[in-house]
């Protein structure tokens, strides 16, 4: 017998695990039977056919498509800031400040959803609008893009912008020519990540959602349906492509920013 | 030591001070260096050379005393409008970027034509001995050839002043003694006057017109290496730089002279030069470097200053040999070098011995 064989076992449980029921959804996406059961009955196109044709579910896919764009650049311009600012010499509550940043990515969603809908409707009596949404997102976005920058940044000669500036640049020319080509692979990493962590989230999008919903929570109003679940199956397979896709592209750019700093990999996401 | 600067002083400092904070890193420095001059800055780590250059290269404001550059007042001007270049000490040479796009980044405000642009980068590259090296990727170079590009670009822009901060530590020895050759070559050849930040007391004698050695924020002794390696001024920068035997003794004026009498070797009169910090009679200390003592070998003769005495240690370099040789009298053995000479043989530990001494060699430390 070969040597390791328990723990390659277990490895692949685990991934079965992991993995087995995500791909129940393509397999249904493309069954040809209403009901969600084996046997299966068929290959058919007719679930992703009836999805082209729904005008609900093309308003709430554009909604989400909207507030993932603009949350991810607004978590990522913060993020910039922040990661920047954290590269810099010591100033005073600077650990404090940092640590608090990231509080979040712990926190449970719906503690941070139940207190920005307070906060949005009792203490600013707002109306609830993809507005809230973006704002809410961009909070919980915070603290990924600044996990991922800080990585960007921190991997950066500190003598870089003092030699840019000694050469005759201005403190923005610096940046510009020097640490933002640098760390630019990070920031569209940080980008794609925000961007799906707003398109993924269903908890503050149900609190936080006006009269148009995303599609999360248009997907949960669905469930409703039994006859429905069929569609929720050829979505869902969508969902996970687009996912995964922009995943894997988010860490493409964030190796070939390490490797174009020179550098040796240290984490990451995938 | 063969420049020969014109009378006015390019860079000058007056009683400037750096605090951060409680802590006071720079203590008062005075400082004028000449058109042309290699100068160094040598200390510990910890004793604010880094501050002072960085200070001087417009990356750290003085938080009193003044600095002017070519008869220009230095307050309130930035970096990038400073006649200064900085090489340094981790080179950050840009890793996006190609050689010549590294070498050529300091020309982007330069009015001349991409061409003429193109040119200069060519002729920079070729200075340092990288000609042909334009298109290379930057994060692809060796650490002796990325100081090289560091060396072309802060060169291109022909700087009235280069500062260097420890640019060689980072190399290994054999590439670090080529460096150190090759700047000071290219020194001469540009006339530009270097500033060199560094540790190590060696790099800074053979490179160096002139020398500040600096301990805590202050400026302990300025002179050319010759004085400040035979004439220090103190017990710290005698300690400081080279290797330095340190004996109790007694000062004393006879008939106008300064006599002293050195523990365990006897009494020699000296010269005033030979006591640079000064000498009060009583108690002092005097210093003699390991190579003004020798050790008399079997056979050899003469009409010197002798002290009998044990060999205590024995450490064999190859070319030199370095004799612990303890002395009755003395608490610390003197360490004495010795050329391994042919005929001469290496002495055992317990070997009884005559140490050669002259009153020329002796330094006296008052301070």
């Amino acid at each position: 017998m070969k040597k390791g064989w328990g723990l390659r076992a277990y490895a692949v449980i685990y991934l079965a695990f992991l993995y087995a029921p995500i791909l129940l959804l393509p397999l249904f996406a493309f069954n040809d039977a209403a009901i969600i059961a084996f046997p299966l009955s068929g290959f058919s196109t007719r679930w992703f056919e009836q999805l082209w044709t729904t005008q609900a579910l093309h308003d709430a896919l554009q909604n989400s498509l909207i507030i993932a764009t603009v949350t991810a650049v607004l978590a990522t311009t913060l993020g910039v800031c922040a990661a920047r600012a954290g590269t810099l010499a010591n100033f005073p509550g600077k650990s404090g400040a940092l640590g608090f940043i990231m509080l979040p990515l712990v926190l449970p969603e719906i503690v941070i959803a139940v207190a920005l809908l307070i906060v949005v409707r009792q203490v600013f009596d707002l109306e609830l609008s993809n507005l809230t949404v973006i704002a809410a997102h961009t909070v919980i976005c915070i603290p990924f893009s600044i996990a991922i920058l800080n990585g960007a940044f921190q991997n950066l000669d500190p003598s870089f912008e003092e030699a840019a500036m000694d050469l005759g640049e201005t403190r923005w020319g610096a940046f510009r020519l020097v640490i933002l080509p640098l760390v630019f692979p990070g920031i569209v990493s940080s980008l794609l990540i925000c961007f799906i962590i707003s398109l993924d989230d269903f908890v503050i999008a149900q609190f936080l959602t006006g009269a148009n919903p995303t599609m999360p929570v248009y997907i949960y109003g669905l469930t409703r349906f039994v006859d429905a679940l069929p569609l929720i199956m050829a979505l869902g397979t969508i969902l996970v492509t687009i996912s995964i896709t922009l995943l894997v592209i988010a860490e493409y750019f964030r190796r070939r920013g390490v490797a174009r700093a020179g550098l040796k990999d240290s984490g990451g996401f995938l | 030591m063969t420049y020969s600067p014109s009378a006015a002083p390019l860079i000058q400092l007056r009683d400037v001070h750096k605090h951060y904070g409680d802590y006071h890193a720079l203590r008062g420095i005075d400082l004028e260096i000449k058109k042309g001059e290699f100068f160094s800055l040598l200390g510990p780590s910890g004793c604010g050379k880094t501050t002072l250059l960085r200070t001087i290269a417009g990356f750290e404001a003085p938080s009193s005393g003044s600095l002017t550059i070519d008869g220009r007042d230095m307050a309130g001007v930035a970096a990038n409008h400073r006649p200064t270049n900085m090489v340094f000490q981790s080179y950050a040479i840009f890793p996006h970027l190609s050689v010549a796009e590294n070498v050529g980044f300091g020309l982007r405000r330069d009015p001349r034509s991409k061409a003429e642009k193109a040119r200069a980068v060519a002729e920079s590259l070729e200075m340092v001995g990288l000609g042909g090296y334009g298109a290379r990727a930057a994060h692809a170079l060796s650490g002796g050839q990325r100081q090289r590009v560091a060396l072309a670009r802060a060169l291109i822009l022909k700087p009235k002043v280069l500062l260097l901060d420890e640019p060689l530590s980072a190399l290994d020895k054999k590439m670090r003694e080529t460096m150190q050759v090759e700047l000071i070559k290219l020194q001469r050849n540009v006339g530009i006057t270097f500033i060199l930040v560094t540790h190590d007391q060696e790099e800074a004698l053979i490179m160096s017109d002139r020398i500040a050695v600096m301990f805590e924020g202050n400026i302990a002794q300025m002179a050319d290496p010759e004085t400040m390696y035979r004439r220090p001024n103190s017990r710290r920068v005698a300690e400081f730089i080279g290797k330095m035997n340190l004996l109790p003794a007694t000062a004393a004026m006879e008939r106008n002279r300064i006599v002293v009498d050195v523990a365990g070797l006897g009494r020699g009169a000296i010269e005033p030069d030979q006591a640079p910090s000064g000498v009060q009679p009583g108690a002092t200390t005097v210093g003699i470097r390991p190579e003004t003592l020798s050790i008399l070998f079997p056979g050899e003769t003469t009409d010197r200053r002798l002290a009998a005495g044990t060999v205590d240690e024995v450490v064999y370099f190859g070319d030199m040999t370095y004799y612990d040789v303890r002395i009755p009298g003395v608490e610390q053995p003197l360490t004495i070098s010795m050329k391994n000479l042919i005929g001469r043989p290496v002495l055992d530990v317990g070997a009884v011995t005559q140490v050669v001494w002259d009153e020329r060699s002796l330094v006296v430390l008052s301070r």
